[in-house]
């Protein structure tokens, strides 16, 4: 195997005149690493499965990416979905797959890590495959190729793309690549003994390395699995997930990657925290990622202050699934509006609890004058259905925030909530109507103005695995669409208080296909395949998706399982059916989850753990973690600028 | 009953002033090389901007609720095409001196954004009334340049040569003859990529005009009056940008700032 490549920009440079954007295929992002390829003993490609202005701003990558090439000899590079136009141009001309950086054939690298945060990048996976001289299926491979291993929260159930990977890893990055590395580095040093199978089998013996060809799954006549196990003695029964401690300690991005291009998120984002308990039953993050674990506020601090100067960004965002949760938060938010006062730098925490709290905590951020939009997300319209959701805001709670936030000066809120939940009826739905009347009659009586507005926003819910709705049956399209019908006629039934409210959707069809993707089996990769064969590029993006390709890949590979779409998606699974995911441990236990569903049945609520007593989910004790959190009681001291 | 209602209503926040005023004003000229031509002007905008914060330059910005950098761009390259002489006006809120801010600048520039040169305004006329014309190179590897000549000898001759260009207001015809002062032809010192295929150039003194004349335009001409139809994408740049002399040449648009320099460094 030759151990020097040449860059393909040379033979890339002529296409770029003729595709749309071509500056995202540049690189030379500030904060990028360019390393000599014969300097490294271990090479990664690292993929973000989307268009690049998506892809650039993901946390993961840039964390991996940074952590990776800190490692003197480690090389890390990154690379993207390509755009049909370049893929075509790519296809006529010969050029592989590449990354970004110096331009080098993805095919050459040690390991090709793709971080998938939705399913609907799966296509884009085999797209990179292809250019890249891989092939698609893993079995297929032989020493001259990447081992190509996936991670994100898509990865905790990577059944459906199972044929396509070599590896998964659950959970947490930052250690698991170190680790990762180091079996490679080894194993390459000692002249690659027993060629790929042998890798494999070392990383799948860490018991954090998912291999899923080690794993043979047996289905029962009906179409159900009988049951997953692996098929070599030297391999775990299930594989665990990685959970980071003491964030402190990995304080990335510290050089953030500042693009020429323009991607969706143009900021300095640092994560507060990881890990929520609020425990949302649809959600899957919530579900994957406990226990919580605190950044502290002086840490958070430093990073803000170094993020800023290295990337020259104008924002900061303060990222993490419920912002407002932090012990410190209003420590950190009243910190660094001082710090920033004066700067022209703005601040946003993302966050959407419904909580006045939470609209003091948006008027201190905003006190130098660039005011950020509000969120809030009840998630259901109804007091019934936000118990069996276990999202606990009462009604006065959501319109005594949102009041609040008009009269501090707000014009405009955005409330969100999903459709098609389990139990959901009819007038659960409407009622989001009610409420959407109910907070622009309380806000123009408490600010005399009739100039306000909210903006409904709804997703469709798909049932995700490793929460308590993987058993659900998905609500169809089609009665999704019609409650968004009757909806929409409801909001709009008072023309006065409808005309303050703006109404957004999507219509139910992708969220069934993510649907898919999420809860498949193995057989579905035959599907994704079929998709990707007839000519499925960039699923993620509406304008290229289209639901009647899988439709029509799926009626005609599926009947040979004796199963169908409907069956991985609107069929309710009962407690003891084996699911595809169970091999693989998130630390939460199946049966609290399974208890956790029959109280969404009984509209029974779930309290947060971080200020009651363990429920006994199962995470901490089975992964040997512990919720981190503080109050520190220190303070952010302002830094004087430069 | 009127009052009650002014009472409840609530003040909205009004916008923070204090932004500190424009103390001087500096025009700088850039340059847009290699791998980072393909840098929209929106792209690059961005990249001022933060390079401007990382090299912690005291721009003013706009009062209101979102400030923004005063910063004036003036007919900015095309995508694609390399430049050696982009210009743009800064506004600062405290003085500096000008070379050094172009060296702090282009020390947090990306590699291929190069900062050449930066004066003080010293004069009242803005900087794109100055920028009247710009001087054209334009590489077409895999041309004969005999062809080329014969191509740019049609152009010559024709009055008028219309060429359809997409504009904000949809398609519309446009004459690329009457903007082009000046076209002449040579070959391939540059490398064509190939062994033993020539480059033809062209250069041109284009007047700016509205829609624009870009050299895309001129090829399309080429074509539209000689079907001359490249193999590969041309590699355009634009060397020079400013006044248009009398003998059809372009003169340098910051000289009378740096004139205005010198004075008061004399005065």
């Amino acid at each position: 195997m030759s151990e020097s490549v040449e860059s393909v920009w040379p033979r890339l440079e002529p296409l770029l005149p003729r595709v749309s954007k071509p500056i995202q295929y540049v690189g030379g992002e500030l904060g990028a690493q360019v390393k000599g390829w014969d300097t490294a003993a271990v090479r990664w490609a690292l993929m973000y499965p989307d268009a690049y202005e998506v892809g650039l701003p993901n946390q993961g990558i840039q964390i991996l990416y940074e952590v990776l090439n800190e490692q003197p000899d480690v090389l890390a590079e990154r690379t993207y979905a390509v755009w049909p136009d370049l893929e075509a141009l790519m296809r006529e001309h010969g050029v592989p797959q590449f990354t970004v950086d110096a331009h080098r054939p993805v095919g050459a690298f040690d390991l090709l890590g793709v971080s998938f945060a939705t399913e609907l990048g799966y296509t884009n996976l085999l797209t990179a495959l292809d250019l890249a001289g891989i092939p698609l299926t893993a079995t297929d491979r032989d020493e001259r190729h990447p081992v190509v291993i996936a991670g994100g929260h898509a990865a905790f159930n990577p059944e459906p793309v199972a044929e396509f990977l070599d590896a998964v890893v659950l959970g947490d990055g930052e250690e698991a690549v170190l680790e990762i590395t180091a079996i490679v580095r080894q194993w390459k040093a000692e002249g690659r003994p027993g060629g790929r199978e042998e890798l494999l089998s070392r990383l799948a013996r860490t018991e954090a390395v998912y291999v899923p060809r080690f794993y043979d799954v047996d289905y029962l006549p009906d179409g159900r699995i009988q049951r997953v196990v692996p098929n070599r003695p030297d391999v775990p029964f299930r594989v665990h997930k990685r959970t980071t401690m003491d964030l402190d300690q990995w304080p990335y991005p510290k050089k953030p990657l500042v693009p020429l291009a323009e991607t969706v998120h143009e900021r300095y984002a640092v994560e507060i925290f990881r890990g929520c308990t609020r425990g949302c039953r649809f959600c899957q993050a919530g579900m994957i990622t406990r226990p919580v674990r605190e950044r502290s506020i002086t840490t958070i601090g430093q990073m803000v202050a170094d993020g800023l100067a290295n990337s020259g960004f104008s924002e900061v965002g303060l990222l993490s699934l419920s912002s407002a949760d932090h012990s410190e938060i209003g420590d950190i938010c009243s910190g660094l509006a001082d710090r920033y006062q004066g700067t022209n730098i703005s601040l946003s925490l993302p966050s959407t609890r419904v909580d006045a709290f939470n609209v003091e905590l948006a008027k201190e951020l905003s006190r130098n004058g660039r005011r950020t939009g509000l969120t809030f997300a009840p998630e259901g319209g109804s007091e019934r259905i936000r118990r069996v959701i276990n999202k606990m805001v009462t009604e006065e709670d959501l319109i005594r925030t949102v009041v609040t936030a008009y009269t501090n000066g707000w014009r405009h809120v955005k409330l969100y909530f999903m459709c098609g939940l389990p139990t959901e009826t009819d007038e659960d739905v409407l009622q989001i109507a009610r409420l959407a009347h109910e907070v622009i009659r309380a806000g123009r009586e408490a600010t005399g103005s009739k100039d306000i507005r909210c903006t409904v926003s709804i997703g469709g819910f798909v049932p995700k695995p490793h929460t308590p709705f993987q058993w659900v049956g998905q609500t169809p399209p089609e009665v999704i669409d019609r409650r968004l019908q009757l909806l929409k006629q409801a909001i709009n039934s008072d023309r006065s208080l409808g005309r303050a409210i703006g109404f957004r959707y999507h219509d139910g069809e992708p969220s069934l296909i993510e649907g898919l993707l999420s809860r498949g089996d193995r057989r579905v990769a035959a599907v994704i395949r079929k998709v990707w064969e007839e000519g499925g590029r960039v699923d993620g993006w509406s304008e290229h998706f289209s639901f009647q390709r899988w439709v029509d890949a799926a009626a005609a590979v599926l009947p040979a399982y004796g199963v169908d779409l409907d069956w991985y998606t609107t069929r309710e699974r009962d407690e003891h059916e084996v699911l595809p995911w169970d091999h693989l441990d998130s630390g939460l236990d199946k049966d609290w989850l399974w208890q956790d569903w029959q109280d969404a049945l009984a509209e029974v609520e779930q309290d947060d753990c971080r200020w009651t007593p363990c429920f006994d989910c199962g995470v901490c004790p089975s992964m040997g973690t512990e919720i981190q959190i503080g109050p520190s009681g220190r303070k952010l001291l302002p830094v004087t600028p430069v | 009953m009127r009052s009650v209602t002014i009472n409840r209503k609530v003040a909205r926040p009004t916008p923070p002033g204090g932004q500190a005023p424009v103390v001087q004003k500096v025009r700088l000229r850039y340059a847009k090389r290699g791998p980072v031509r393909f840098t929209s002007h929106r792209d690059f905008a961005r990249a001022l901007e933060r390079a401007l914060r990382r090299a912690n330059i005291p721009v003013a910005f706009s009062q209101g609720f979102t400030p923004h950098p005063k910063i004036s761009y003036a007919s900015a390259a095309p995508t694609g095409v390399a430049s050696e002489a982009e210009y743009v006006e800064l506004g600062l809120q405290a003085p500096m001196d000008p070379a050094e801010l172009a060296t702090a600048l282009d020390a947090a520039l990306s590699p291929g954004l190069d900062v050449v040169e930066a004066v003080t305004v010293t004069t009242t006329d803005s900087l794109a009334e100055r920028l009247v014309a710009s001087r054209w190179r334009i590489e077409l590897p895999g041309v004969e340049p005999a062809e080329l000549a014969r191509a740019v000898a049609a152009f010559e001759a024709a009055e008028e040569v219309a060429v359809a260009r997409l504009t904000k207001q949809g398609r519309r015809q446009v004459d690329v003859r009457g903007a082009v002062v000046a076209i002449t032809t040579g070959s391939a010192s540059v490398p064509s990529g190939v062994d033993d295929v020539p480059c033809a150039i062209i250069e041109c003194v284009v007047r700016q005009v509205t829609p624009s004349v870009r050299p895309d335009d001129i090829l399309s001409g080429l074509q539209a009056v000689a079907g001359l139809t490249p193999p590969v994408p041309a590699r355009a740049t634009r060397l020079a940008q400013g006044p248009l002399t009398a003998q059809g040449e372009i003169a340098d648009p910051l000289a009378a700032d740096r004139r205005g320099m010198t004075a008061e460094r004399v005065g």
